[in-house]
């Protein structure tokens, strides 16, 4: 047994520590504990993740752990990617959790701290399974309990249970379809360890078949459309550390399956399957930032951005899958490598933003943005970590964002002289859908920021926020520092990420080189965040030392009142809300976003000219869950309503039902046999 | 790094930072003159940055250090693109930290730490210009980006320098459509990016109309002095950008002796643009907000069809 493997059985030990530790300590010391040992498993995770990355590699099979099939776990550099990611984001999640749990607020009972640990193990554990069964079973132990975690807060708000219901059966949808996937494709190979699936010789009917399934239920993990419905109800309604985890580590685990099945153990080679998720991505990137973009709760806004990442992802997972199905491996190299990156980078910026977004909760009891604001003041520390975040997720330079969709761009635009006829159709509208996308995004982490945090506050709770405990800012401190990083040294990561991209795709390339000014291999494009953030500020420093040389003293500023037409000042309600700021982009996109507008119009009792009051109302609901799910609902309501007909209560009928059953069966047989 | 790239990049900066308000006068003056009036010469821009700059600034009630630093940030991000676009020379020592790729993100940051400030005023105004301008920065994205595709597929670099020396080296190449189509497309982004007609009326102060204005409205003394620098600035570097682009010739690599021609070559072809834009302004009504995304569609349709032909007909 090496490093990873005592990390990963640290990992377990300490989970079921946790475990022991909610159900024995009292309720004061429980968050603490149970926080303690949950970051442990975080922390193992991340360390177990780097040794791999660093080249070391491990493989073990526990036949007595598991009945039939037994356990195999194996981690090499793709899998410790994934693991270091999720523990990083685990660890920094539970610590914050501490603080978020204490005091009787939020998520603090025996039961639900009791499921922490198991959620935070299970993740950290799904990229090392080493077999069918073993995937399967922690993926469904991940599923579960992180439904117990969504659901933690369910007497609160009626909303919570609802979200619960999504979930769960969104997520068992998907692994039905993983399920039956690998099952098949099992089958088929004569073994269930992912060693005899990379052996396996399938006929091209059966191995797509398998990638279709295990897609669905990957993407559905992903949030992508139209599976994501789940996605902004949970992570909104979770108690907001989970969210973090939700939306920065537990989503990343569809991202994997699909680069271990479809490049790993299919071997990916076939072009239309990566051209649907190629289409699947770029949808969904596009429908989750416009949704975002009309947002007015806060979590509900960073839920649907996390759809749009994912697309975005996905966009990169389709991208590389086409480039290795026409033969140019340098550049599906680069966009798998794009890929893992913007996985990292979306895992520190939104694990970043959920848990300022949890501070905000908490401090302000609101997430609406219509009723936030002038939190600048009162929150100063988590103002500016939420504004790293932002400038992240907004794929701003120089946030994290923008480098991995630079390295996503970059691998899209030099497609055309290799690719044929469909890369040059196919890339340019790529490239467009990123650019809108980002576009879109950076209008809606300017709203967030924006109208969240700065100007004056809206409402009353707001007014008397207050900036929240050290151990919360301490752990958005550290990632924010890890967002600040990844931005300015990102070719520092460049031999993890080629060791990882080499073991998905067969092939090792050196993707990502240079020191501070960051180049790739076989693209003659090179940028250095660094160095512009250093031109930047020397230019900010120069013209203030201009300003300060040519205007002198006078630069002393000069408190003044707003502008105000002369009208006397400007009440608060006169601000722009998130609604007002996000209805140019709805009325643009009125087409995709279909908003449900009422006017409400009170006339004055004496005369129909006069108005006594105006009511706006304005609600933007989920098209694909009305126009999708609502059918299917319905249908299998009616189905029910059916069945109630034939169940009526008379023992007669049920014997009938028994006798023909059986005699029907008896004859089926008689023909059959 | 060259000395020659160092000392034409460091002219070029301080061209941009002297000659912006002059060719904003020139844009207003030529606007002036072919609406039959006399207009105030080409120099008042800098008559009024003089006067601006010699003015207190003010915090209007309740802002906070993203209202106080916009302006800060907005003229930093416009110097380094001054220094980073190769405008005189295509050896600037910036030039491989920022490709064109970031130096749209480089460009976009600065309109959105001045859409931030103007959020942080707190009045229906500053929401109202910020709201608008971030609309019109998420649908222009597309265009530029696909635009990029087309110059830089068949260069195999996104960096600027890169881009010009193999236009200089291949002349027929900016005859191409792809090349033509992608300038159009272009052309319509610098002009929605700078604010300018038919996307928004710089002159101005109707709170239906305004965008850019509406932004701005309660910066006062140095600040505003900063933001209409800045302002002026990001339009001559888009203007130089496109010269550049599109019409390479002239411009100097990293010999000295052929500073003085690139100096000629560039203030020639950027006075010819705007003198240009200010002539076909003056024969344009402004576009209703809801408008603008059909011109952007447009324009994106023309960038799509320029990668199209890159391909097809090349």
């Amino acid at each position: 047994m090496n490093l990873i493997g005592w990390t990963l059985a640290g990992a377990c030990g300490l989970a079921g520590l946790g475990v022991v530790a909610a159900l024995v300590t009292s309720a004061r010391a429980r968050p603490v504990v149970v926080g303690g040992c949950t970051a442990g498993v975080g922390v193992a995770g991340l360390l177990a993740g780097l040794g791999a990355l660093s080249g070391e590699v491990f493989h073990a099979r526990l036949p007595a752990l598991l009945p039939l099939a037994g356990v195999q776990v194996a981690v090499d550099p793709l899998s410790g990617w994934f693991v270091a990611v999720i523990g990083a984001v685990v660890a920094v999640a539970a610590v914050y959790g501490i603080g978020y749990a204490g005091h009787g607020h939020g998520p603090s009972g025996r039961g639900v701290q009791a499921v922490l640990p198991v959620f935070a193990v299970a993740l950290v554990l799904v990229p090392a399974a080493a077999s069918v069964s073993t995937f399967l079973v922690l993926w469904e132990l991940m599923a579960l309990s992180s439904l117990l975690l969504v659901v933690a807060e369910h007497r609160v708000r009626p909303a919570v249970a609802e979200a619960g219901w999504w979930y769960g059966v969104l997520t068992h949808v998907g692994f039905v379809a993983i399920l039956l996937g690998l099952v098949i494709y099992a089958a088929q190979a004569g073994g269930g360890s992912f060693t005899d699936l990379r052996a396996a010789h399938l006929s091209p009917g059966v191995r797509g078949l398998v990638f279709v399934l295990v897609l669905v239920g990957f993407a559905s993990k992903a949030g992508l459309v139209p599976l994501h419905v789940w996605l902004p109800r949970a992570h909104a309604e979770a108690p907001s550390p989970v969210s973090a985890m939700l939306s920065a580590a537990m989503v990343n685990l569809g991202v994997y399956g699909l680069i271990r099945v479809g490049f790993d153990l299919l071997g990916g080679a076939t072009r239309w399957w990566w051209l649907i998720v190629l289409a699947i991505g770029a949808v969904s990137a596009l429908y989750g930032i416009l949704q975002a973009a009309v947002a007015r709760d806060l979590k509900r806004l960073l839920a649907y951005s996390t759809v749009e990442n994912m697309g975005l992802v996905f966009l990169g997972l389709g991208a590389a899958g086409v480039f290795h199905a026409s033969a140019s491996p340098a550049l599906a190299a680069l966009a798998l490598a794009a890929t893992l990156l913007h996985v990292l980078n979306h895992a520190g910026f939104k694990a970043l933003l959920f848990t300022a977004a949890g501070s905000v909760l908490r401090a302000t009891g609101t997430r609406d943005l219509d009723e936030l604001g002038g939190l600048r003041a009162r929150m100063p520390a988590t103002t500016v970590l939420f504004a790293v975040g932002a400038l992240g997720a907004a794929a701003l330079p120089p946030g994290n964002g923008f480098v991995s969709e630079w390295l996503l761009l970059q691998s899209l635009i030099h497609a055309l002289p290799a690719g044929g006829a469909v890369t040059a159709v196919v890339m340019p509208l790529a490239v467009a859908v990123v650019a809108l996308t980002a576009g879109l995004a950076v209008a809606t982490f300017v709203k967030a920021l924006g109208v969240g945090f700065f100007a004056r506050p809206r409402s009353a709770t707001v007014s008397a926020a207050r900036e929240s405990q050290p151990v919360m800012l301490a752990a958005m401190g550290v990632l924010g520092l890890g967002c600040v990083g990844l931005a300015l040294a990102p070719a520092a990561l460049g031999p993890a990420l080629s060791r990882a991209v080499g073991t998905a795709t067969g092939t090792p390339v050196d993707v990502v080189r240079g020191g501070v000014i960051l180049r790739l291999a076989g693209i003659a494009s090179t940028m250095s965040p660094l160095l512009i953030v250093v031109a930047v500020l020397v230019a900010v420093v120069a013209s203030a030392a201009l300003v300060r040389l040519v205007a002198g003293r006078v630069t002393r500023r000069r408190a003044a009142r707003l502008w105000d037409c002369g009208a006397g000042p400007p009440t608060v309600r006169m601000q722009y809300t998130a609604t007002s700021f996000g209805e140019p982009l709805q009325r643009v996109f009125d087409d995709v976003l279909a908003p449900q507008i009422d006017v409400d119009i009170t006339p004055h009792a004496e005369s129909a000219y006069l108005l006594a009051r105006v009511a706006y109302q304005r609600r933007i609901a989920d098209r694909v869950e009305h126009h999708l799910y609502t059918p299917i609902i319905n249908t299998a309501r009616r189905a029910g309503e059916l069945g109630r007909v034939l169940a009526n209560g008379s023992v007669h009928r049920y014997l009938a039902y028994g006798f023909f059953g059986v005699t029907g069966l008896l004859l089926v047989l008689a023909v059959i046999r | 790094m060259t000395i020659g790239g160092l000392l034409a990049t460091a002219g070029q900066v301080l061209l941009v930072m002297a000659g912006a308000p002059v060719l904003v006068g020139l844009m207003r003056q030529v606007r002036a003159r072919l609406e039959g009036r006399a207009g105030a010469g080409i120099a008042q821009p800098w008559r009024d940055l003089r006067k601006l700059l010699r003015r207190q600034p003010t915090t209007p009630t309740g802002t906070g250090w993203a209202f106080r630093l916009a302006p800060l940030l907005l003229i930093g991000t416009s110097l380094v693109l001054a220094a980073v676009v190769p405008l005189l020379t295509t050896a600037s020592p910036l030039d491989p930290v920022a490709d064109l790729f970031a130096v749209v993100g480089i460009l976009a940051l600065g309109t959105v730490t001045l859409a931030l400030a103007a959020l942080d005023t707190g009045t229906a105004f500053g929401g109202m210009g910020a709201s608008r301008e971030m609309t019109i920065l998420a649908l222009v994205e597309p265009t530029i980006l696909v635009a990029v595709f087309s110059l830089s597929a068949r260069v195999g670099s996104t960096n600027l320098a890169a881009i010009v020396t193999a236009t200089l080296h291949d002349p027929l190449r900016v005859a191409s459509p792809a090349s033509l189509l992608a300038a159009a497309a272009l052309l319509v982004v610098v002009v929605a990016e700078t604010g300018r007609l038919p996307v928004d009326n710089p002159a101005t102060h109707l709170e239906l109309t305004m965008i850019h204005e509406a932004m701005i409205l309660e910066y006062a003394g140095t600040d505003l002095a900063l933001i209409e620098w800045a302002s002026a600035m990001r339009l001559t570097v888009l203007l130089g950008l496109l010269a550049s682009l599109f019409l390479p010739w002239g411009i100097a690599g990293t010999s000295l002796t052929a500073l003085p021609l690139a100096l000629l070559a560039f203030v020639v072809k950027v006075t010819l643009l705007a003198v240009g834009l200010g002539t076909v302004e003056v024969f344009i009504a402004k576009l209703r907000l809801f408008r603008v995304p059909e011109l952007l569609a447009g324009s994106f349709v023309l960038a799509l069809l320029a990668v199209a032909s890159s391909f097809f007909l090349a």
